[in-house]
């Protein structure tokens, strides 16, 4: 394989996996206060078309990018509202989220079908752009994707060396004790799937605005369900977060390159495109093996509603 | 979060009344909802409000494509209630449902031409197996590794509109379609018979209300059901009782794809006639809202069915009539699940005015 190739790959996985760890890092954080929602394929969606609606109006992705990321706070304020305030099954207040969203997001995009969006150029970062194989591959890139690092670095800090990271994992972990010590357990939950939306508005921006750039129905095509995934793979660690992500955004331009390769192989275009979500149902089966690992690392409240009075 | 003169109280008891007036809440929480939203988008909303909810049932055509619609979805829902009565959460019913379909029409390309009176039953097997065989991965992943369900059977949705693409743009394509990606049309022998002439209902609603029957029967008056309610209402109790959770993960993941692949046998066999790339609108996903407002009980979802398909004959009508995307129908059938949920909260809690005494 020659460098290019390898750059090529490289770049392309980078970018595969860039809205996997923006929306599962937003999970993961959501998921440490003891909060599951399920809806995040609804809410990518949703920041995915108001993203790619007000980056056509307005001619600005980041406009899009922000305006993505309020409508993903929109919308899981809706599952807040059922599984928090109203104590509702968080499972399928979850799956309400995804089946609304999805749905909402077909219906406010039918007049953007077949609108294409102009590129968003790359930023190149000087002198380190200049390694060879690696340095065009990682640092002339989007800048969304910088933007993931650092959103990597920031709730590593925040989960492990803030106090309110603190705060928030007691809340996950055990929600009456951090009650009885005088923090609202359900403002803190509210804050965090406020987050969750945010990441997953913004994953769903980065799908719509700076990849494809284009929106048509079912864009998203799994990949919020794809970040639920990778939050149990990560066993709740935001190292692992990026390392599945970048995982499973190379198997998903497996195909790209296979089919560009001009290699003959006698393979259906549909069988490599259905590769990622076998690719995240034996990730599942393996990492759910061990039972043992899942019940250590998982937030102990992870999913039960928590009533201060009750 | 500062105190509203409306708060919710603990009621001692879980109220008897209210989960079947939540539904019914929420319907009507849908239907105020709707005139806010064709308001909000600028169309008059009693004109809107009359297309999407009054239209399509305005004759007896009407009625007969509402019960064609309300099929598959009670077929789907009926067994998926069954799994999410033991806290199974099959997702994939839309997969299991394309399954179905495909399974269904590999009897019937594979037996092309014959006029055989058992065809038909053939496919129904073929369908049902099919659907089962999809979802006993999930039910063999979660039974044997603890893979979570929920993520499983909605990934192999993906999987299964993936090789319903590949069979209709490739191997199965009809050699004289003009490319287009679909199968031949099925002989006569093939398809469902209609039920009531000049129109397009078929004996599969007859399929599904049996299957209604059957999940009453199982569901109410067998041993294993009771043993499937006792374990989604009481986990810890089904436990004690040495009650195999495994069993139930097959049964109810079994039943779910089993129920849907008949659905989507009745889909090829019937309005359609062929297998095409599109070949589920959305019935899995929404059949997962009928069980739901249904509350998991063969007569409810009975009336949620057909009120279900009422919102997808709606969508058709202000698409055609007002300029909007069908896929409306999605937007007010999310809503239904929202505000059924927000209105369950009143099963355990009752509404006081006043502050609370402290």
């Amino acid at each position: 394989m020659d460098g290019n190739l390898i750059t090529a790959m490289l770049f392309a996985t980078v970018v595969a996996g860039t809205p996997l760890i923006i929306t599962a890092l937003g999970l993961l954080v959501n998921e440490k206060a003891g909060v599951l929602n399920l809806g995040s394929e609804g809410m990518m969606a949703i920041g995915a078309v108001v993203a790619f609606a007000v980056t056509h109006h307005s001619g600005s992705p980041w406009l899009g990018a922000g305006a993505g990321m309020l409508a993903g706070v929109a919308v899981s304020l809706l599952f807040g509202f059922l599984a928090l305030t109203l104590q509702a099954n968080q499972v399928a207040s979850g799956l309400a989220l995804a089946i609304f969203g999805v749905g909402l997001s077909a219906f406010i995009g039918k007049p953007y079908e077949s609108i294409a969006l102009k590129a968003v150029p790359p930023v190149r970062v000087p002198f380190i752009s200049d390694i060879p194989v690696i340095g065009e591959a990682l640092y002339n890139q989007q800048a969304m994707v910088y933007l993931s690092w650092a959103l990597f670095w920031g709730v590593l800090w925040f989960m492990y060396r803030s106090r309110a990271g603190l705060v928030l994992r007691s809340v996950g972990e055990s929600p009456a004790s951090a009650h009885s010590i005088g923090f609202s357990v359900i403002g803190i939950r509210y804050l965090a799937v406020m987050f969750g939306g945010a990441m997953a508005g913004l994953g769903g921006a980065f799908v719509s605005v700076f990849y494809t750039p284009m929106w048509v129905e079912g864009l998203v095509a799994g990949r919020g369900w794809i970040a639920l995934a990778l939050v149990v793979f990560a066993t709740w660690r935001p190292l692992r977060v990026m390392v599945g992500a970048y995982l499973f955004g190379g198997v998903m331009i497996l195909q790209l390159f296979v089919q560009g390769s001009g290699l003959q192989i006698d393979f259906p275009a549909q069988f490599l495109s259905s590769l990622p979500y076998w690719a995240t149902i034996i990730v599942l089966v393996v990492i759910s093996r061990k039972l043992s690992s899942i019940r250590l690392n998982s937030p102990a409240s992870l999913g039960k509603p928590y009533r201060p009075d009750a | 979060m500062p105190e509203l003169p409306l708060r919710l109280e603990p009621r001692a008891e879980p109220s008897r009344l209210m989960p079947y007036l939540s539904p019914l809440l929420a319907v009507a929480l849908m239907l105020a909802a709707g005139v806010l939203v064709f308001s909000a988008l600028g169309k008059d909303p009693i004109e809107g409000f009359r297309l999407f909810f009054l239209n399509p049932v305005k004759d007896a055509y009407g009625v007969s494509e509402l019960l064609l619609k309300a099929t598959p979805l009670m077929l789907c829902a009926t067994g998926l209630a069954i799994g999410f009565r033991a806290n199974v959460w099959n997702i994939g019913a839309e997969g299991q449902f394309i399954l179905g379909a495909v399974g269904a029409t590999g009897v019937a390309l594979y037996f092309e031409g014959s006029e055989s009176s058992l065809l038909l039953p053939a496919m129904v097997v073929g369908g049902a197996l099919a659907g089962a065989a999809w979802a006993s991965i999930p039910a063999f992943l979660k039974t044997r590794f603890n893979a979570n369900e929920i993520l499983v059977s909605l990934m192999l949705v993906y999987v299964a509109q993936l090789l319903v693409s590949w069979l209709v743009f490739g191997p199965w394509k009809d050699p004289d379609g003009f490319n287009f990606p679909q199968t031949r049309m099925f002989d006569d022998a093939a398809l469902l018979p209609i039920l009531v002439e000049g129109t397009r209902l078929n004996q599969s609603l007859l399929i599904a209300l049996a299957v209604l029957v059957a999940g009453y029967v199982f569901m109410y008056r067998s041993h294993t059901g009771f043993k499937m309610r006792v374990a989604g209402e009481a986990a810890d109790a089904a436990r004690y009782a040495g009650f195999s959770a495994n069993r139930m993960i097959w049964i109810g993941l079994l039943c779910g794809g089993g129920a849907a692949g008949l659905a989507g046998m009745a889909e090829v066999a019937g309005p359609m006639g062929q297998l095409t790339d599109k070949v589920s609108l959305g019935y899995g996903f929404a059949a997962i809202i009928v069980a739901f407002v249904g509350r998991l009980n063969p007569l409810g979802i009975l009336f949620a069915s057909l009120l279900m398909a009422l919102l997808f004959l709606g969508g058709e009508q202000v698409q055609q009539y007002m300029n909007l995307p069908s896929s409306i129908s999605m937007v007010f059938q999310g809503m239904l699940l929202f505000f059924l949920l927000g209105a369950d909260v009143f099963i355990h809690y009752r509404l006081v005015i006043g502050r609370r005494s402290a």
